[in-house]
């Protein structure tokens, strides 16, 4: 940055700053750099909440969070940001709550909502610098490949169980160049299934708050120009035998963003990428309002819930019960010869049921409840109990 | 004998062991032996067609296997080993 750098401090700025600012090789003009920074962080979750706090602490300038969840209590062993008062409030609020009550100096921006393919690019474009810090294989590619379209550095850190892994992809060095992105890493991600996530495998939670900080610090780094990033570096953390390794990467020639010949020009859909849509063969819906008219019209129909006996003595409305893994041995008591609609809590396992049905007894008359009987609550019996 | 390190998603497929021992000359053979060894390995490290899965780095020292001759790249006895599978976690 030049030296007519408009970026000034107040006197409490100054104070707050100072021990950066007395670091010889980091300074004042480090310190404004941060100012003028505009960071976004997608995630406020594990390593969301200690790159957040540091980075706010630190003094970047802008910092905005994407997310779109609320503050679960089983969020508290890990995502440091939130204390018990925000249990079933949104994250980014209490997010900037906490932020602006460390740190009144800087601009906090929200975007309560869900990174898509649709809003990615937009959300993206106003940042200097992205940190990812979602948990999802289709969120990292979709950051990845907004990143890399838009010509900004992203900031990379995953986790899983007790190993972290750091890296800056698509920063430009000195000459212009940019470096290795997730893509040159991992060109494809497993199919579903075969690596759980945190949700299902678990973290331990100190070790989002390790990674997440150093992906502060790379952030930090990357911003101010101090130090060596590590651009096309790797670095692993294995929590459990206390190791850490850093590898080389580089750049891949069939890279189909911005490889020799690039192939993806635009965002794609990242869940399809990610094999999540594959072979999962559509089956009929009808909307809850659409029943209700079929109820009211006095329509012949059978209604059929696959849930469990437990949830169903929670709340039904009325169905033939036959949970999930019982359906094909009793199909000879589904109907064909009127319409059968099917339901469970939600709409997935309804879907399978129904499959599964067609599939093997060649059903055609039957109809997954959207959204299942939480959407039926919705719509049509809100003094229901909903779990 | 080279040394191959095995992620923690992994250790589960080898008797929780982090670090094995092979007697391989290059990759491939250090792939079979362990798929050998520890056949539930076999369908996270290689796909149907017996190749090295895309979101599965190996690295030998410091450096991607793809940066040097693949399954070719040479092993020597003092040579490390690291199997580095892609990982999504960070939010939940």
């Amino acid at each position: 940055m030049s030296n007519n750098n408009p970026v000034t401090f107040s006197k409490e700025e100054l104070a707050r700053y100072s021990r950066h600012i007395i670091i010889p090789d980091f300074g004042l003009e480090a310190q404004q750099k941060l100012k003028a920074a505009k960071v976004l962080i997608v995630g406020s979750g594990g390593l969301g909440s200690p790159s957040l706090l540091y980075l706010a602490a630190a003094g970047v300038g802008t910092i905005g969070i994407v997310d779109f969840d609320v503050v679960d209590d089983s969020n508290l062993q890990r995502q440091v940001l939130f204390g018990v008062e925000a249990i079933g409030k949104p994250k980014v609020l209490e997010a900037k709550k906490r932020l602006e009550a460390l740190n009144p100096h800087i601009n906090i921006i929200l975007h309560n909502t869900q990174l898509t393919s649709q809003n990615a690019l937009d959300i993206l474009k106003d940042y200097d610098v992205v940190a990812d810090g979602t948990d999802n294989f289709p969120t990292r590619y979709l950051v990845n490949d907004a990143a890399v379209l838009l010509g900004k550095p992203n900031i990379y850190a995953s986790i899983f169980q007790f190993e972290g892994q750091v890296s800056v992809f698509n920063y430009r060095n000195a000459k212009g160049e940019p470096g290795p992105n997730y893509r040159d890493l991992y060109p494809t991600p497993p199919p579903p299934g075969l690596v759980p996530s945190c949700a299902e495998g678990g973290v331990l939670g100190v070790l989002p708050g390790i990674i997440g900080s150093l992906q502060a610090l790379e952030t930090i780094k990357v911003i101010t120009g101090v130090g060596e990033t590590l651009s096309g570096r790797f670095y692993i953390f294995d929590a459990l035998n206390f190791e850490s390794r850093t590898f080389n990467i580089s750049r891949r020639k069939d890279n189909p963003l911005n490889g020799e010949n690039p192939t993806i020009t635009k965002l794609i859909d990242y869940e399809q990428f990610c094999g999540m849509k594959a072979v999962e063969k559509p089956v009929k819906e009808i909307t809850p309002e659409e029943l209700y008219n079929w109820q009211v019209k006095g329509e012949a129909y059978q209604l059929i819930d696959v849930r469990e006996q437990s949830e169903y003595d929670i709340v039904n409305i009325g169905a033939e019960l036959i949970p999930l893994a019982t359906v094909s041995a009793n199909a000879e008591r589904i109907s064909r010869d009127v319409k059968v609609v099917v339901h469970c809590k939600m709409g997935g396992r309804s879907a399978k049921a129904i499959r599964e049905l067609e599939e093997k007894f060649g059903f055609e008359n039957l109809y997954n409840l959207k959204g299942g009987i939480l959407g039926w609550i919705d719509a049509v019996q809100p003094e229901l109990t909903k779990y | 004998m080279a040394t191959v390190i095995i992620p923690t998603p992994l250790r589960k497929f080898t008797n929780n062991t982090a670090k094995l021992d092979v007697k391989a000359e290059n990759i491939q053979q250090t792939v079979n032996e362990l798929t050998l060894n520890f056949p539930d390995l076999k369908k996270h490290l290689l796909d149907e067609q017996g190749q090295i899965r895309s979101f599965v780095n190996i690295f030998v020292g410091n450096d991607d296997i793809r940066d040097l001759q693949q399954e070719r790249t040479e092993v020597r006895t003092d040579t490390v080993i690291s199997i580095i599978p892609a990982i999504a976690g960070g939010y939940a």
